[in-house]
């Protein structure tokens, strides 16, 4: 099966849901390297996201289309560097994805996709303690799944299970970008905050699209 | 948490009504989105200066608006750096005909959303230059960081570019004499005790009550190191004698020495760092020919203080002496 329109919407409701859900553990692993605002700014900036879905006079056409709400929404609401970053890379995701569903190949594309925003914007390799570090592996998995002839949710399936090992993979990582960078070697030990949410954005595709199929 | 609030998500806009309230002789608060302009607007034919970043720093930058300094300040949520479209409207209001120079500290948040905005008003054709300030000596290399971050050498920045657009000087004099600033000027901070954002309810880092942060920023993050609570006059020369080997100051050279509070210390304190560090500096023959002393570039309630130098020429002092009428600063 594919992922249309209607997956898409869910996946931003499911994701406003686990970022409030989470807001309290964001806030604590941002505020431990960083300054403590990163649940708080998502929250405030996929509530946004919600309000104006709900407020759409009529369903979109394209998965592109929900993408590019999220993209504009979160750029215009969240601030700090996670605004611009995920702005960025919902938007790249959104010019990939302007089809009204998504195959294999489709599902590949936007990951690669936010991956390409996230380091175009942030200018971060692997290895940095960023949320490179969770989407990087995640669009290798998709990839590789798609090879393997995964349909769509095995592909989003393998993607957020690679960004949850990319994720833990930040915990012994010294920091050299961002915030958290300022702290040298005192923020090895501490989970990377935007990897953590960048793997609960990804874990909230697959629960949509678990209720789509 | 205790704090003279009543909604933590209203904080930022409940402030900037209450700032626009007492001062409307100076400044004109605008809601929808959020930034800050001088009362009567841009000034004709004058390029126009706009700075920004996370509330929670007062009086930077909104303090910082009026004849003399900025057109326009953006506030972004406590410690989060405004958003493009805030930072747009403000970069359109404070182009008068001649461009803009925005002056952003090297935050991520704070670059990565100037950026965008500076994209998006040159395709609205309002010509902008941007000035990343960068003056803190605590991040040493930029090879394995995001770079130094700009602190309360951006007050010395926005005074003297201000003063540079304020007599005439065009988008180029202007840009120029900012970089001027920013490559002559250092700071170093300390945090005695933690403060609370108030979405977060609780500090932004735990130091126990017998040690102290050297190297801090000023969005409430830790600094480089941990050490045990010494003197002031110790403290004071652990901030300053890394500022002025990085500036490489001789005997002879004139500077403008700037102690900023974090905005939980008192003036008493200030002053006594003020005392060592002038002692110190004229130790090594160096003259303090400017100075400043007061709570300009703040962390909340955060106790703690930073050590500015900025190397003083005859343009600078000329440019930093001109009169100036903000909320914050005036003279």
């Amino acid at each position: 099966m594919a992922l249309d329109v209607a997956w898409a919407v869910d996946w931003v409701r499911e994701s406003a849901r686990t970022v409030v859900e989470h807001r309290d553990e964001l806030v604590e692993l941002d505020r431990q390297i960083g300054d403590g605002d990163h649940g708080e700014n998502l929250k405030r900036g996929f509530t946004a996201v919600v309000g104006k879905l709900d407020a759409l006079a009529e369903p979109p056409a394209a998965v592109g289309d929900v993408l590019k709400l999220v993209a504009t929404t979160l750029m215009s609401t969240v601030g700090g560097a996670a605004g611009p970053l995920y702005g960025t890379a919902y938007l790249r995701a959104a010019k990939a994805t302007a089809v009204p569903a998504l195959d294999p190949a489709g599902v590949v594309a936007l990951v690669e996709a936010a991956l390409d925003g996230v380091v175009a914007r942030g200018k971060a390799t692997t290895g940095e303690k960023t949320m490179v570090d969770a989407w990087s592996p995640a669009a290798e998995a998709a990839a590789a799944s798609a090879a393997a002839g995964g349909d769509p949710v095995a592909v989003l399936t393998a993607a957020a299970h690679a960004a949850a090992e990319g994720a833990d993979s930040t915990v012994p990582l010294v920091a050299t970008k961002g915030r958290a960078s300022y702290l040298g070697e005192r923020s090895a030990g501490h989970l990377d905050p935007g990897a953590r949410s960048t793997q609960l954005l990804l874990e909230a595709a697959v629960v949509a699209a678990g209720r789509a199929s | 948490m205790k704090k003279l609030i009543n909604d933590p998500a209203q904080v930022v806009s409940e402030t900037l009504d209450g700032f626009g309230a007492a001062h409307a002789d100076v400044v004109a608060v605008h809601h929808d989105p959020d930034y800050v302009t001088r009362a009567g607007g841009a000034v004709s034919g004058k390029v126009g200066l706009v700075s920004g970043g996370g509330s929670g720093h007062e009086p930077l930058h909104a303090g910082f608006v009026g004849a003399g300094m900025l057109d326009a300040a953006v506030p972004g949520a406590v410690f989060t750096s405004p958003t493009p479209d805030q930072i747009l409207p403000a970069l359109q209001a404070a182009d008068a005909g001649a461009g803009v120079l925005a002056i952003v500290k090297n935050y991520t948040g704070d670059v990565l959303n100037f950026e965008t905005a500076v994209e998006l008003a040159e395709a609205e054709d309002v010509a902008v230059r941007t000035v990343v300030v960068d003056d803190d000596v605590a991040v040493q290399d930029s090879l394995y960081t995001a770079g130094r971050r700009g602190v309360a050498g951006t007050v010395a920045v926005e005074k003297i570019a201000g003063a540079a657009a304020e007599r005439g000087d065009d988008l180029d004099a202007v840009e120029a004499v900012a970089r001027k600033v920013v490559a002559n000027v250092r700071s170093m901070g300390v945090a005695l005790t933690a403060c609370t954002v108030p979405h977060a309810g609780k500090p932004s880092f735990d130091l126990p009550e017998d040690e102290i942060e050297i190297g801090i920023g000023i969005h409430g993050e830790p600094g480089r190191r941990r050490i045990p609570l010494a003197s002031a006059d110790e403290i004071t020369e652990l901030l300053l004698t890394p500022v002025v080997d990085d500036l490489g100051l001789a005997s002879g050279e004139d500077v403008l020495l700037f102690v900023n509070g974090m905005g939980g210390t008192p003036a008493s304190e200030l002053y006594i760092v003020y005392r060592k560090a002038r002692a110190l500096l004229e130790e090594r023959g160096v003259n303090v020919t400017r100075s400043l002393v007061g709570n300009y570039v703040t962390s909340l309630e955060m106790q703690g203080a930073s050590v500015t130098v900025l190397r003083l020429d005859g343009e600078l002092t000329t440019l930093w002496d001109a009169p100036v009428h903000t909320t914050a600063l005036r003279w």
